[in-house]
């Protein structure tokens, strides 16, 4: 292994051929066996039909991709195995495919089928992976057929496969640019999209196929912005850097004021002499920006929008992700007003512990950071020092922010850090502290001559390299004020007989001619040395020594003609042609001749220049023109593909691009409703003070209008309260609720309230228990009862049900529909009175009184399907078969004897059909009696709303009553909070509805709930196996719990018993439920399929990703239980 | 936006190489390794090399390169992240990320990748939706697998990746429910030669390894939050909530995973556990010097202080040293001149102390840099910043689980200018 590494040695050499390595793989077979043969015995288990060989073939191609071995020769055999069963050997396949279909186009097509079929598949996971091989193909021919499907999924109704649309988007452009115009239609309608998965991705295809269309944006800008915090960490990278491009392109400048004071200041910048009062200026300016923030803001105002995008990247700077911090630190150093901008120090120190790219990385950029705005690092200043431990490259960039954050104030404690760096081992980095010490001298006037100091001991140091970048930098500083320093020069000019550093010997050689009147003893004789050595030396110093000779010439040129005529011969013969050229133009310029003479007047002024002083400054000076973070600042060269930051505009652009009409996707009033909000929020979130509830608020009302899946539930402030309702039963909720409550209002140590709790929850649980049970047996004889004296024809045990069902469809038949609806009702009422809590007593409610729509709705169509088909079977028009479940709402203990339940009615709540109805009931336990019961202070999330329930006047000691409220929950299992009155006492209480409540039946026949089905597949289609308890395994059984559990319809199963009647599979019916969510009417469809030995399989379709998730848990609780 | 990557070892071989768009040839990381040439130190490489047409962005970690090949303009920091994120997913994977270990499971690299980009662009990096997809190997599923010839992808398909709590494997059941919180605590500083601190600074995290049923939902409080000066989380914190009331409150991915990393700035006061005596000369003309060094404790609340280890980069002039432990073991390598001295536990009673001489090279003049120290050592059982948990609450789920809390204070780049 180590003899054929040392024989790979040759770097990147592409190695093919007879490479014998293959020690690691396990599956190489003959290290001896020739290629040919090798890939035939691959072939040979390609064919097999057996998985684990075709399997360990596969395993050994891709190791041989992956050793960048060629294995193109096995496309043939490959190919075939695409369509193969098991998952591994087709993923590896499918690994294959993309990496040499290019080369072998047509036999690539056969593969093109498989993926075709693969895109409609039911699964959405089989959709997107298709669709992502398929794209990855760089096929040329299949371009239509990949816009096809691109198109296609961008409509699909899963997220992820839109997302892998977006993905697919970049890939097609790369292969084919001209279809760039479709490619946008599509970017367009997937920027539309409002899930969080998709964002991301989108704005990825939209920055590498039309960057320039920043009007797509418009429309989207603000979903984007909201979207953000849910968004996965790469997408928010790649949103963040669109959006700060946008935002440079729509809004103001907001530093308009202090940038011209910036303006101001820069001028006196550019001269070196000025630093003390650039400095205070610098101070001044700081200080000032902030009253000039406050004085002269009136006629600058933040675009609301602008402010929006400020706050939701703020809370990324806490991501763990380093490109998400960068993105959002260069949005503000781009974007933010200037007093705002230091939040985003923080964070990229934070930055600075990571490994060491990230570090080389963030340095750079604050370096550029530190020219623009000190101030803000300055606190920081010293989780810049540098360790002995850290690479070159990195104490190099540290060092630079350090000298850029080097002020009167703090450069002492710099320049003692700095004295300890040049004792380092790390040469390099020595020389770099030297550089670093020459500017803090130019730039900071009242240390330019203890620099100078410790430049000049630098100058005996052993060490040659430290010593020649002392020279260079002294002879910088030098040239500031040369006069003062003539020792110094003469001490360097000492230095020509020891220095060898080429760079360092020019330094001096031109410092010397530079001020020769200086050191008009020493001159001369440098001269005369380096004369001598002229031969030996580098170019660089044979240029200097010219010049020097030249200079001395004009000055001295009785003691140096000779030197400079001898020195300029032997720069004539040089090899070096700039030698040569040199020395024939100075001859000629100085050595007065007859053809030259006009120009060697002006030798003197041509030489001798006044010479400005260079300025040191720092390399990243200026590198802010490039977006921060970007390749092409970090490698200060505009890098392909990257895209200018655009200056601000003089006026904005007009703001009303942003909001958003209608979009055609609202479908229902919550939602209309919540897009206004959105379009208002800007407005009144302008000011800094409103922050937290109402943008949670808004950010979840706003998500979760979309998808569930998007959410903000993990970044609301009440989102464990949401979170917590997804994941338990009903009863589970309550406890925790409860306990979650007391322990907030009591404040105590836990273990005592815990155990208290405890025994409370136990208390109830049984009460519930005894409850429960005793209403279900009631509620079963009760319709046994019905069923035996009303209809002759009672079947089996198992089919009350049906038996009511034939009555209905009797009764429709033989009297006009008004009749069934009336009787219906009535029997509803008697049901309710029934099922409900024995002291129930029946006061006119509105719960009672209104027609009952649904069910009306349901017998109308009911009787068509009737006089349609005979087949069908009359519907199993639900009713609510099972007990109503009661709740706590307040106890009699918590209560001071009040004793408060509920219960959810499933009854249409007449005043607002969009609000669940819920039923209290109040029983004074209490001596006394309790007065005018009524709520206060109710608490909702957004959109959702309540109707309270009418004040209870009295209610004297033992007595009992009961009121109907309406919530509208909005399709949340949020709890609705209020607090419950009497005349003397307030309780906080809250209503969390079980996500069964939250839905009306619908009558749906089976085709219509088949077709239904069909169209709410993937995403939308949540499945559970599960087991069904002994005792549950008959119909009525089934039904019964799955009603119990949710406010459901029995969808009639026509074809079981009619069609075919005598061979119905009776072992494996199946049941259909469906229903409408209560506010936004989405359908619920639940099917239960039953096999053998009470194995069972749940499936519940619903737009609503979060309810269907909720529900399939709870009806799997009910019916497992 | 990521073309290729390559795979380079120590002694610069490509031993893999994974295209995600159309092939690019492996003479492009000739570019790289001119530029490792130039660098006298491996970790000198620059990050970002550009190239005609391309540009490359490394990570060197393990003694690997993971060269990354791109076109067109993406933030550098990216691409770096990304590389990071592959490292420790390998790491997670196969326990240690060598080249051997690589190698062994080439396969299941390749799946990664595969699994990790799509057209260059990152599509699942959270370790658990991966897991889902594609099991890591252990010996155990090696051996079931040569057997029965089953496969190392997943069966079903993963609906992580579409859940709203992407980072959480779902249908996890334990039949040990426990949640481990490890709080622990990084000191960077510098001491100058005088021993008085120059910078001092505090780097905290808190990794968890919880191991619960169901989709638990945690919540974490502080007794002294307010220490915490800056945070950044894992994507499971609720952001809001822990503004509004410096709670974290989460729904935790399974198994091992950084919960949260703070600072505590150099504002703060920070303790320094241990104090250094030395004194390191060399004389002029004598080809002899001396050593010696003497640590102690200090502030340390009454814990001990263990695992210490003390290196130092000698000056290039010393040829050997004679030195003499009170306790532990000391080596140096007169290749690389780098003393380590392996101390163990400082015993208060009696300070561990390395004294002796070093020998120089005969003739040359004495160097003029003083060695920098570097200090590693740990104390359990307590934060240095003195952040305490104050309670650990879980909601969701019925059952009650085990849970534990363990501090830990550790030197991090810890260095003592002589």
């Amino acid at each position: 292994m180590s003899a054929s590494s040392a024989f790979n040695d040759e770097k990147g050499g592409s190695s093919s051929v007879g490479e014998p390595e293959y020690g690691h793989d396990p599956a190489s077979g003959g290290i001896f066996s020739s290629d040919y043969k090798r890939h035939d015995d691959l072939k040979e288990m390609l064919d097999s039909n057996k998985d684990s060989l075709k399997l360990e073939a596969m395993k050994r191609i891709v190791a041989m991709i992956a050793r960048g071995k060629n294995a193109s020769d096995l496309f043939p055999a490959v190919v075939k195995n695409v369509a193969c069963k098991n998952i591994e050997v087709k993923k590896l396949v499918y690994v294959y495919l993309v990496r040499y279909a290019e080369e072998q186009q047509d036999l690539a097509l056969l593969s093109i089928s498989t993926f075709q079929r693969g895109l409609k598949d039911p699964n959405q996971l089989i959709r997107a992976s298709a669709l992502r091989v398929l794209s990855s193909i760089r096929v040329t021919i299949i371009v239509p057929i990949m816009m096809l499907a691109i198109k296609e999924a961008a409509s699909d109704m899963s997220p992820y496969v839109r997302k892998t649309a977006a993905h697919a988007i970049p890939k097609l452009y790369s292969l084919d640019p001209e279809q760039k115009d479709q490619l946008i239609e599509v970017i367009e309608k997937l920027l539309a999209d409002k899930t969080t998965l998709v964002a991301g991705s989108v704005v990825m295809a939209f920055e590498e196929v039309c960057p320039e269309r920043i009007d797509l944006i418009h429309k989207n800008y603000r979903k984007l912005c909201n979207l953000l915090i849910d968004v996965e960490e790469w997408g928010q990278v790649v949103i963040i850097n669109m959006l700060t491009r946008y935002a440079r392109t729509q809004f103001l400048n907001p530093n308009i004021n202090e940038s011209l004071l910036e303006e101001g200041g820069s001028g006196e910048k550019t001269f070196y002499g000025s630093d003390d009062e650039e400095d205070e200026d610098e101070e001044e300016k700081e200080k000032k920006a902030e009253t000039a923030a406050m004085a002269k803001r009136k006629p600058y105002v933040m675009d609301p929008d602008h402010r929006l995008l400020l706050r939701n990247t703020k809370p990324l700077l806490q991501s763990r992700n380093a490109a998400v911090v960068m993105a959002v630190a260069q949005l503000y150093f781009h974007l933010a007003p200037k007093a705002e901008v230091g939040v985003i120090a923080k964070a990229l120190v934070r930055l600075l512990r990571s490994h060491s790219e990230v570090q080389y990385v963030v340095l750079q950029n604050v370096a550029t950071m530190t020219i623009k705005r000190r101030g803000m690092f300055e606190p920081y200043l010293k989780s810049f020092y540098i360790r002995s431990t850290d690479p070159t490259q990195i104490k190099v960039l540290k060092l630079e922010v350090l000298t850029n954050l080097a002020n009167e104030t703090n450069i002492s404690t710099i320049l003692r850090e700095f004295q300890t760096y040049i004792k380092s081992m790390d040469k390099d980095f020595v020389a770099a502290t030297i550089q670093a010490i020459g500017r803090c001298a130019t730039n900071i006037g009242e240390v330019r001559d203890t620099c100078l100091n410790g430049l000049v001991q630098l100058l005996s140091n052993r060490d040659e390299l430290v010593v020649a970048e002392s020279v260079v930098v002294i002879k910088k500083l030098l040239q500031m004020q040369p006069e003062k320093h003539s020792d110094i020069i003469k001490h360097m000019a000492k230095l020509t007989d020891n220095i060898q550093v080429p760079m360092a010997r020019a330094s001096i050689l031109w410092l010397i001619g530079e001020y020769c009147e200086h050191v008009p003893k020493i001159a001369p004789d440098v001269l005369r040395k380096m004369a001598k050595s002229f031969t030996n030396e580098e170019d660089i110093v044979k240029l200097q020594i010219i010049n020097l000779a030249a200079k001395l010439y004009l000055t001295n040129s009785k003691q140096t003609k000779l030197l400079t005529q001898y020195v300029l011969n032997l720069a004539k013969y040089d090899q070096n042609y700039d030698i040569r050229d040199r020395a024939r133009f100075i001859r000629q310029l100085i050595v007065p001749t007859e053809k030259s003479g006009a120009l060697s007047k002006y030798a003197k002024k041509l030489f001798l220049a006044l010479k400005p002083a260079p300025v040191l400054e720092s390399p990243f000076k200026d590198r802010d023109h490039f977006q921060l973070g970007s390749l092409s600042h970090l490698l200060n060269a505009k890098a392909g593909g990257y895209q200018e930051l655009p200056d601000w505009p003089e006026a904005a652009p007009d703001p009303s691009v942003r909001n958003v009409e209608v979009p055609e996707w609202t479908k229902c009033s919550s939602r209309e409703k919540r897009k206004e909000k959105k379009v208002e929020k800007p407005f009144y979130s302008d000011s800094e003070g409103e922050s937290g509830p109402t943008e949670s608020a808004d950010s979840e009302s706003d998500s979760g209008s979309g998808s569930e899946s998007a959410s903000g539930s993990e970044v609301s402030a009440s989102g464990s309260e949401s979170e917590e309702s997804e994941e338990g039963s009903e009863s589970e909720e309550e406890e925790q609720k409860d306990k979650k409550k007391t322990k907030k209002e009591l404040k105590k140590p836990v273990q005592e309230s815990e155990s208290e709790q405890s025994s409370e929850e136990e208390e109830r649980k049984h009460a519930r228990k005894s409850k429960i049970s005793k209403s279900e047996s009631e509620s079963e004889s009760d319709e046994e009862d019905e069923s035996e004296s009303e209809s002759s024809e009672s079947e089996s045990e198992d089919s009350e049900s049906e038996a009511e069902v034939k009555k209905k469809k009797k009764a429709a038949e033989s009297k006009p529909p008004c009749k069934p609806v009336k009787k219906e009702n009535k029997k509803e009422k008697k049901e309710i009175s029934l099922l409900d809590l024995d002291d129930f007593d029946p006061t006119p409610s509105p719960q009672v009184t209104p027609v009952n729509s649904f069910l009306s709705s349901s017998l109308v169509t009911d009787l068509e399907g009737l006089s349609l088909s005979d087949s069908v079977l009359a519907p199993a028009t639900m009713a609510p078969s099972s007990a109503l479940k009661s709740y706590e709402l307040l106890h009699r203990i918590t209560g001071e004897g009040l004793q408060v339940e509920f219960c959810f009615s499933r009854q249409p709540f007449s005043p607002d059909a969009n609000m669940v109805a819920v039923q209290m009931h109040f029983t004074n336990n209490a001596s006394a009696d309790a007065k005018s019961l009524h709520m206060e202070d109710v608490k909702l999330q957004s959109g959702m709303r309540v109707r309270e329930f009418p004040e209870i006047e009295l209610l004297p000691a033992g007595e009992t009553a009961t009121a109907v409220m309406g919530i509208d929950f909005c399709d949340s299992t949020q709890a609705a909070n209020f607090q419950l009155c009497t005349q003397t006492r307030k309780f906080f209480v809250s209503i969390q509805p079980p996500v069964g409540e939250l839905m009306r039946p619908v009558f749906l026949t089976e085709n219509e709930f088949k077709k239904e089905q069909g169209q709410l597949m993937g995403m939308n289609e949540i499945t559970e196996k599960l087991t069904l308890d002994a005792t549950c395994r008959n119909e009525h059984t089934i039904v019964q719990r799955v009603t119990a559990a949710a406010n459901l319809s029995r969808v009639p199963c026509g074809s079981d018993k009619e069609c075919s009647p005598p061979v119905p599979p009776p072992d494996h019916p199946v049941y259909r439920f469906a229903g409408r969510t209560v506010t936004s009417g989405s359908l619920v469809l639940v099917t239960v399929v039953t096999r053998e030995e009470g194995a069972a399989q749940l499936t519940v379709n619903c737009e609503k990703m979060v309810i269907g998730t909720m529900l399939v848990k709870d009806i799997l609780l009910a019916l497992t239980q | 936006m990521i073309h290729s990557l390559f795979l380079i070892n120590a002694s610069g071989d490509i031993f893999l190489e994974k295209h995600w768009k159309s092939v690019v040839s492996r003479s492009v990381c000739d570019y790289f390794f001119e530029a490792q040439e130039r660098a006298t130190e491996p970790e000198n490489v620059p990050p970002v090399i550009p190239t005609p047409h391309h540009y490359l962005i490394s990570v060197l970690r393990h003694r690997i390169y993971f060269v990354a090949v791109i076109q067109s303009e993406v933030p550098p920091l990216f691409v770096i992240e990304f590389l990071h994120r592959v490292v420790d997913t390998f790491q997670d994977y196969f326990g240690v990320c060598t080249e051997a270990a690589i190698k062994d499971n080439v396969v299941v690299v390749y799946e990664l990748l595969e699994e990790m980009l799509d057209n260059g662009f990152p599509l699942a990096t959270e370790s658990n939706i991966l897991k889902e997809l594609i099991k890591p190997p252990t010996i155990l599923r090696t051996m079931v697998n040569t057997i029965t010839g089953s496969t190392n992808v997943g069966e079903q398909l993963p609906t992580g990746q579409l859940s709203v709590v992407p980072w959480r494997r779902t249908g996890v059941k334990y039949t040990n429910n426990e949640a481990y919180f490890d709080v622990v605590e990084e000191i960077d500083a510098i001491i100058d030669k005088s021993g008085s601190t120059i910078t001092a600074e505090i780097q905290g995290v808190i990794d968890a390894c919880v191991k619960l049923t169901g989709m638990p939902d945690l919540t974490l409080s502080f007794m002294n939050p307010r220490l915490l000066d800056d945070v950044s989380f894992h994507p499971c914190v609720r952001f809001k909530r822990w503004e509004a009331e410096r709670i974290l409150s989460f729904i935790p991915p399974d198994g091992n995973f950084r919960l949260l990393s703070y600072h505590v700035s150099s504002q703060n006061l920070v303790a320094i556990p241990v104090y250094v005596k030395h004194n390191i000369t060399f004389r002029e003309g004598s080809s002899q010097g001396r050593f010696d060094l003497t640590l102690g404790p200090k502030q340390t609340m009454g814990k001990a202080v263990e695992s210490v280890l003390v290196s130092s980069q000698l000056p290039r002039g010393v040829l050997n040293t004679n030195l003499n432990p009170s306790q532990g073991t000391y080596t140096f390598d007169p290749v690389t001149k780098l003393l380590t001295w392996d101390v163990g536990k400082i015993n208060p009673q009696k300070l561990p102390s390395l004294k002796g001489t070093m020998s120089l090279q005969a003739g040359a003049s004495k160097p003029d840099e003083n060695p920098t120290i570097n200090i590693q050592f740990k104390i359990q059982q307590m934060a240095i910043s003195g952040l305490k948990v104050n309670r650990l609450d879980m909601y969701g789920e019925k059952y009650k689980p085990f849970k534990g809390i363990k501090y830990m204070t550790k030197a991090g780049k810890f260095q003592v200018r002589t």
